[in-house]
């Protein structure tokens, strides 16, 4: 795949915290307007991955693009603001949906409107009455999907998904999967989504990575997963179950 | 009093011993310690204070609030928490709480600017400036630690590193000040502060000891509230480096 059209490239990036290695010559791309998934056992380096593309760690060595531009010559903001990061355990600052729902544009000195609050809820699967409740009284899935509607508050052009539903029941996970292709369709955004089912992965892919001990091990189409040459890779796919 | 009303005071320390021996509660040396310290540094301070009354040199009031600034940043360094710089912001919050009580106290002629005002007044407001910075250190990194999630939360959604610790630092800000203000709900009430019953037994007009216990009460208020908020501004960029990035170890308790 050609360079110009990555959202984000890695060149030979490494990122050790103290004396532990957790990502190795680190080379390759995440396609613009594409959906990447990251596959990998646990401790492959995957969540470590996200924070240096949105800036919240850098990397000991090596470069990171994002959309052709270096990433240390963006401003850490804008560059936050432009890709969109959930994380997995989906934290909230206390209080209520709507205070977390208009956290981004708080931040920025601006508000949001209460019908675009409600508008991302159900956009995300959430009834508007939600909008009102305690976090602390939502469920994993309901804490995953406000996640969700807070990111896309700040209109990313990439999405970074952290394990976004592995605590969701299967008709929750289809819906998210629908979701975010439908984001990715109509705003052509670009989706890197970490995830452990090996199945959705297949379903919402364009290109998937497959991330081993904080090295890529491959990289390419579903069919790396569902007709794996790779050993590596083929031990890591017979060991998971679809 | 004299050595001999003093040296018969020991009672009090014996007292603690005798019990500390019987109870196994080994208190024995840390007590010991205390006593001969407590008597050594007042008794020092004591004599110097005497030395510097009487010549109320102005070189002299400056030696004595130097002093006590560096012992109190000594003491508030080693017990408050890693951050990273913290000496200097130590020393610029004692500073800075110095220049503005004196400054209010001595240009409003509330009191003289005499050495047998400015130090027994400079050492409570620094004394206590000392242990509110304590307070708050303490507080603010386990609060960082224990927030670090949102903090990073909201660096993530674009959010500045002032934004990221508002909740932790607000939350050190008030947890360490609220003794203060509740002590002050109570006083008189349940005990007589250290200051007027010193004053009292020295033979001062009660009324002239309360109104002087008045001025260092609403004086602590302030260096309370002054010192941690001042402390918490100037210590947080350290939890962040020039990306914006949290740096945990640069404020690990």
């Amino acid at each position: 795949m050609d360079n110009h059209d990555a959202a984000i490239q890695f060149i030979d990036v490494n990122y050790s915290v103290e004396d532990t290695s957790i990502l190795k010559n680190l080379t390759g791309i995440f396609p613009k307007a594409k959906i990447t998934t990251i596959v990998g056992p646990s401790g492959a380096g995957k969540s470590t991955l996200f924070r240096l593309c949105n800036c919240l760690r850098s990397p000991n060595s090596g470069e990171i693009y994002i959309n052709g531009k270096r990433i240390s010559d963006y401003d850490p903001i804008t560059l936050r603001k432009m890709i969109g990061l959930a994380l997995q355990n989906a934290p909230m600052i206390s209080g209520t949906v709507w205070n977390n729902l208009e956290l981004p544009l708080k931040l920025q000195g601006k508000q949001l409107i209460e019908e675009e609050a409600k508008r991302l809820l159900l956009l995300v699967g959430l009834e508007e009455k939600f909008l009102f409740h305690k976090v602390g009284d939502l469920s994993g899935g309901q804490r995953q999907k406000v996640s969700i509607a807070r990111t896309l508050v700040n209109r990313p052009k990439v999405l970074l998904l952290d394990e976004i539903t592995s605590s969701l029941d299967r008709v929750s996970q289809h819906e998210i999967e629908e979701l975010i292709v439908k984001i990715n369709k109509e705003f052509s955004t670009t989706v890197i989504w970490i995830t452990h089912n090996l199945q959705q992965a297949i379903n919402v892919s364009d290109y998937t990575w497959v991330l081993m001990n904080g090295e890529l091990v491959e990289a390419g189409d579903a069919s790396i997963l569902t007709s794996p040459t790779n050993e590596r890779v083929q031990q890591f796919v017979k060991g998971e179950s679809f | 009093m004299n050595y001999i009303t003093l040296l018969l005071a020991l009672i009090f320390v014996i007292l603690p011993l005798i019990l500390s021996k019987t109870l196994h509660l080994d208190l024995e040396k840390d007590t010991i310690i205390a006593t001969v310290r407590s008597i050594i540094q007042l008794l020092l301070v004591g004599y110097l204070l005497h030395y510097v009354f009487d010549s109320d040199h102005f070189f002299y009031i400056l030696l004595m609030l130097i002093l006590m600034i560096s012992a109190a940043t000594q003491n508030a360094r080693k017990k408050g928490g890693s951050v990273t710089g913290i000496t200097w912001k130590l020393v610029v919050t004692f500073v800075f709480i110095e220049i503005l009580t004196q400054g209010i106290l001595i240009g409003l002629h509330i009191t003289p600017a005499k050495a047998q005002y400015i130090i027994p007044i400079s050492g409570m407001v620094i004394g206590n400036s000392m242990v509110l910075a304590i307070l708050f250190l303490n507080r603010f990194t386990s609060e960082i630690e224990a927030h670090h999630e949102e903090t990073e939360l909201i660096l993530s959604l674009g959010g500045t590193p002032k934004q990221a610790v508002h909740i932790p630092l607000i939350t050190a800000i008030k947890s360490s000040t609220i003794p203060t203000i509740e002590s002050q709900k109570t006083i008189g009430l349940v005990q007589l502060p250290g200051m007027m019953s010193g004053q009292i037994i020295a033979g001062a007009d009660p009324i002239q000891a309360v109104q002087f216990q008045l001025l260092i009460l609403f004086l602590l208020l302030s260096t309370a509230v002054i010192t941690s908020a001042l402390l918490g501004y100037l210590s947080y960029p350290s939890l962040f480096n020039k990306k914006m990035q949290l740096i945990k170890t640069n404020f690990s308790s």
